[in-house]
């Protein structure tokens, strides 16, 4: 069991909790690979995907999660939801208490909005990414790629790098690390940088070669484009020169050192064609991981142990 | 109709009196203050362990009216007052209309001699529209009955049309109130820049964005003479260049509400509860400390409320769309009390100070004392007398308190303007 009836900030898990979804997780990436890819456990559950922002990766993952739960899975998004016609996120809340959910992955754009809805609804939350705050199931399952690629997580040096104050993967992944005795380094321009990345629990450092030699993860942060006004850096051709992950700064890593990308990448920008394409490069691991690390925390919240998982 | 107040420790630092004695009230005006007083016939007070002190005046205050009258109106907000122990509030323009032109401030006026259970003194705009751009006719206004001018809730972002408008203001020997930001470094801020903005993933407003406009509406005042109120100073770097000024000998008054006294941003965590959601934002306990070293020192010249009503389905929103503000009006003595004297760190003079001189100072009100022939705006508080802060103890029409669930010591038993209860033993006068 886990101690919390939620996952909605990293803060609401322990070091067991983590190890206890990533163990769980171990065992559903076996069924992943099955032919039949369907387990009976949570028949009869019902789970409800409420975008409220667009996301196709993220949604897609936590819905085949919940179908090969056998769980039933009702999408509820931004462009079919009454929050268009205007009804607030608190009688969404109560709406779908009404119709008695038993768990509700919530992706939002404002921070804080899993914390409303849990105040609003008996069902168990899981927090799909909250405006610029966390992205917790995304941290959980890069500790388990990195797990799986490396072996163990304790003492690993990760450098985040790219606009961290903007990221809510970032938000999560960085308390997370903490918890399992890895060390992060946050890595960017200062216009990029939350205001006290000491509250967070990591150092930042200005450029991405003054730490490349110590990194075991180097994790790049998808780069926003669109954003033109008040841009944070003067040119996307700077940014990569500086903090692009390109084969010069990957060979420059230790010999055993990966990159991690939460997707969608920028090809040029953050990432480099070739590391993308490397070995060393896990982008479809972490994506793969996604669903048996969805899976666990699904399975977890609504009542299972890890015996339960073998049925 | 006479009115005796009888043994209460009647306090008013303005006429060195500090001493338990009887106050004669008749036709609005104190008549007579001794020992041992008694009048023919009319209504007695008993006020044996209470506080009798110069009517507490708000000069922060949001009645809403028009325009949003379902978040408060000039009756709900003034019985608010007098059930929190006012006899006075000004009212600020943002309302929809702006009180932006004279027939405006007639309207707020006419509203409260009809409705108003408390002397309600309009501020108008200093720009039409709030919008920080043409000037208001502040003439026109100060005519019907304006005190002040303030474009509060946005602050005059343009350093150039902010010279004007003090420039301007001169002519009438009034004040300009000052909302201090700086709305390029807020940007999207909706909480303090730093640990809780960091570790709750929202957009931060910096303590920069205060003391720069501070900083230079204080160097304007310097420029044209203007006399110059800084409204909920929230920083001790803000705080810091009032002193610096008001050393300077420079015209300068500020007020700090409660909520920057009595609360910091570690409130917000890990809730995300929409009652702490206020501009300014609550800030450091460093800040909060400074605010409190301020107010003892006399670097502050008032407490005022930023009484800021908001229906429940508004702040029912997320932390990021909800709007900023906490009601004031019923909770600020009580903090005051609890807070600040029981603890030793003020003493009654310096509440009466706080509270009914300095405001009236700050805005150029009507000056009032406890003497006789003064004009009988009276306040009388039971110092002991505990208050539940719940839904159900606001007059207000909002609820939408930062202080909810508090248990606070201390509240107004009485209040008289020109005389007439507003409250009485704790009720408001209907």
């Amino acid at each position: 069991m886990l101690s919390s009836r939620h996952i909605i900030d990293m803060q609401d898990l322990t070091p067991d909790d983590i190890t206890l979804i990533l163990d769980t997780a171990d065992s559903f990436k076996e069924v992943n690979q099955r032919r039949i890819k369907k387990l009976p456990t949570l028949r009869g559950r019902t789970i409800v995907n409420l975008f409220l922002e667009p996301s196709t990766r993220t949604r897609t993952s936590f819905e085949i999660a919940a179908k090969r739960l056998s769980a039933d899975g009702i999408n509820f998004s931004a462009s079919t939801s009454a929050t268009v016609k205007g009804e607030s996120l608190a009688d969404t809340a109560e709406t779908l208490s009404a119709m008695a959910c038993d768990l509700v992955i919530v992706r939002h754009k404002y921070a804080g909005s899993p914390r409303l809805l849990a105040r609003h609804m008996d069902a168990h939350i899981i927090n799909g990414g909250d405006g610029m705050h966390q992205h917790p199931t995304q941290a959980l399952l890069d500790l388990y790629t990195m797990r799986e690629r490396l072996g163990h997580l304790e003492g690993l040096t990760v450098g985040i790098v790219g606009d961290i104050a903007h990221s809510r993967v970032a938000g999560s992944l960085v308390p997370a690390l903490r918890m399992v005795g890895a060390t992060p380094v946050l890595v960017g321009p200062p216009t990029l940088m939350p205001a006290r990345c000491d509250v967070l629990g990591a150092e930042s450092v200005g450029t991405l070669d003054e730490v490349i030699g110590d990194l075991d993860v180097a994790y790049m942060l998808r780069i926003q484009m669109e954003r033109a006004e008040g841009m944070p850096f003067p040119s996307l051709r700077e940014y990569s020169r500086i903090w692009g992950m390109n084969e010069a700064r990957l060979a420059a890593m230790k010999p055993s050192g990966i990159v991690m990308h939460p997707g969608p990448m920028n090809r040029g920008v953050e990432i480099s064609s070739a590391v993308a394409d490397s070995d060393r490069a896990v982008v479809l691991d972490q994506v793969n991981a996604g669903v048996a690390v969805r899976m666990a925390a699904m399975y977890l919240l609504l009542g299972g142990d890890e015996s339960g998982v073998a049925a | 109709m006479a009115l005796l107040l009888k043994n209460g420790r009647v306090i008013d630092p303005s006429v060195s009196l500090d001493a338990v004695c009887d106050i004669v009230i008749r036709d609005g005006r104190i008549v007579e203050i001794g020992e041992d007083l008694s009048i023919a016939k009319g209504i007695t007070v008993e006020c044996a362990e209470k506080i009798v002190v110069p009517g507490l005046v708000d000069v922060h205050t949001h009645l809403r009216e028009p325009g949003y009258e379902y978040k408060e109106d000039v009756e709900s907000g003034t019985r608010a007052a007098a059930h929190g122990g006012f006899t006075a509030v000004c009212a600020m323009p943002n309302t929809n209309p702006v009180c932006d032109e004279g027939a405006a401030v007639r309207f707020l006026v006419e509203r409260a001699a009809e409705r108003g259970k408390v002397r309600v003194y309009p501020i108008g705009a200093l720009t039409v529209g709030l919008k920080g751009e043409a000037l208001a006719e502040m003439g026109d206004m100060i005519a019907e009955g304006a005190v002040a001018f303030s474009d509060d809730g946005k602050g005059v972002q343009d350093s150039g049309t902010m010279r004007r408008v003090m420039d301007y203001a001169r002519a009438f020997g009034t004040t300009v109130v000052a909302h201090c930001e700086d709305e390029a470094l807020v940007g999207k801020g909706v909480v303090n820049e730093g640990a809780v903005s960091t570790r709750l993933g929202m957009a931060g407003s910096p303590a920069a964005a205060e003391e720069i406009a501070v900083a230079r509406d204080i160097a304007l005042a310097e420029l044209t003479g203007c006399r110059l109120h800084l409204a909920h100073l929230s920083t001790a770097g803000g705080l810091e260049l009032v002193r610096a000024a008001k050393d300077r000998g420079v015209s300068v008054t500020c007020e700090v509400t409660p909520h920057h006294l009595f609360l910091t941003e570690d409130a917000l965590s890990p809730e995300y509860d929409t009652n702490f959601k206020m501009n300014p934002p609550l800030r450091t306990e460093a800040d909060r400390l400074a605010l409190v070293a301020g107010l003892v020192d006399g670097t502050v010249d008032c407490i005022a409320t930023d009484h800021a009503p908001h229906a429940p389905h508004e702040k029912a929103l997320e932390f990021e769309l909800a709007p900023f503000g906490t009601t004031g009006l019923e909770t600020a003595l009580p903090l005051v009390i609890t807070n600040l004297l029981a603890r030793g760190l003020i003493d009654w003079a310096d509440l009466v100070r706080l509270m009914a001189h300095g405001p009236r100072a700050a805005l150029g009100l009507p000056a009032i004392s406890l003497q006789a022939g003064a004009i009988a705006d009276i306040t009388v508080i039971d110092p002991e007398a505990r208050t539940e802060v719940t839904a159900s103890f606001f007059q207000s029409k909002s609820v939408n308190s930062a202080f909810l669930g508090a248990t606070l010591l201390g509240k107004a038993s009485e209040v008289l303007v020109e005389g007439q209860f507003a409250l009485r033993n704790g009720k408001v006068v209907d």
